[in-house]
């Protein structure tokens, strides 16, 4: 199925879960916060909440700014 | 110096740095130091595979804690959602709320920047909006449960000083939360007037981050903060139209 992560069209299997598609960019578990289609998924859910097809995944970092 | 009390925490100092603009984590490092500052900004954005080093590793370093903003964010909805990415990430309850109008200007909406805190609030977020220096709108954020209100003295990263004196004294007058003075701060003398007239704190990054010497003017700001708040405590004389003289007049 195509799901999105951070902009970019990427084919994944069936079943990917927001951990999988995480660790497609980092081994970092703090500091990083997740939200699939304008929803936050939290951390503990990671593991459990697997994509959907078309699914939008924003995987965001605090950077410097302000 | 008397402590800075937001959302009843203490701050030693009452410089707020933001973390824009710096031209290496090292430089921001020893700004940032320099500074005293115990309060900062950080932004949210998409996590980038190739970067090396975090802010976050510098402000957990120093013991800086961490404020996230909604900077880039246009719109309520997008301040919202931004806003519970980084209590995710971040581990913070605590947000400056920053909806911009439009890129040229960056000034904040203020009817975004509303809708954003009443939703904002009442999700249990300890709200710090940047708005316009609006007396009327700083009153209804602090109504609305805003823990303080950061008027601009002008656009960001202008280095324009403020603006509007008189609009930021109204505010002050009539605030019940702290009155932080953010964006538009272009030199020491800017900083130490936004104390002088009885905001509790100031917020600025570019003038610090993009001054020749970060360091230097961080160290700069830190006096000038410092120096206002004792000036204001202090009471200034009224001004004259006329001299006055100091020493006994006559033989």
């Amino acid at each position: 199925m195509k799901v999105t992560i951070n902009g970019s069209a990427r084919e994944v299997p069936h079943g990917t879960t927001v951990a999988q598609a995480v660790r497609t960019l980092t081994s970092a578990t703090t500091g990083v916060a997740v939200a699939v289609n304008d929803e936050v998924v939290t951390r503990g859910t990671w593991e459990t909440t697997a994509l959907s097809d078309s699914d939008r995944v924003e995987v965001l970092t605090a950077v410097q700014g302000g | 110096m008397d402590d800075l009390v937001i959302a009843g925490e203490k701050f030693s100092s009452r410089l707020i740095m933001g973390t824009g603009g710096a031209p290496s984590l090292e430089v921001l490092d020893q700004a940032l130091v320099a500074s005293g500052t115990g309060l900062t900004t950080v932004a949210m954005r998409r996590l980038d595979p190739a970067a090396r080093g975090s802010v976050l590793d510098v402000l957990r370093r120093r013991d800086i804690k961490v404020l996230p903003n909604t900077a880039g964010c246009f719109t309520a909805g997008d301040a919202v959602l931004t806003a519970r990415l980084a209590r995710e990430a971040l581990g913070t309850d605590w947000v400056k709320l920053e909806v911009i109008a439009d890129e040229r200007t960056l000034l904040p909406d203020p009817i975004e920047t509303f809708d954003a805190a009443e939703r904002l609030v009442a999700d249990g977020f300890t709200v710090l909006p940047y708005i316009g220096d609006d007396p009327a709108l700083a009153r209804r954020l602090e109504q609305a449960g805003c823990a303080a209100v950061m008027p601009l003295g002008a656009p960001i990263g202008s280095g324009l000083g403020i603006r509007n004196p008189h609009s930021i004294e109204l505010i002050v007058e009539a605030a019940g939360v702290p009155v932080i003075l953010d964006a538009g701060i272009g030199t020491a003398s800017d900083a130490a007037l936004a104390m002088e007239l009885g905001c509790d704190a100031v917020l600025l990054a570019t003038a610090v981050t993009r001054a020749q010497r970060p360091d230097l003017m961080a160290a700069a700001m830190k006096g000038a903060v410092e120096a206002g708040r004792l000036a204001r405590q202090a009471g200034r004389i009224p001004r004259r139209r006329y001299a006055e003289a100091s020493s006994p007049v006559g033989p």
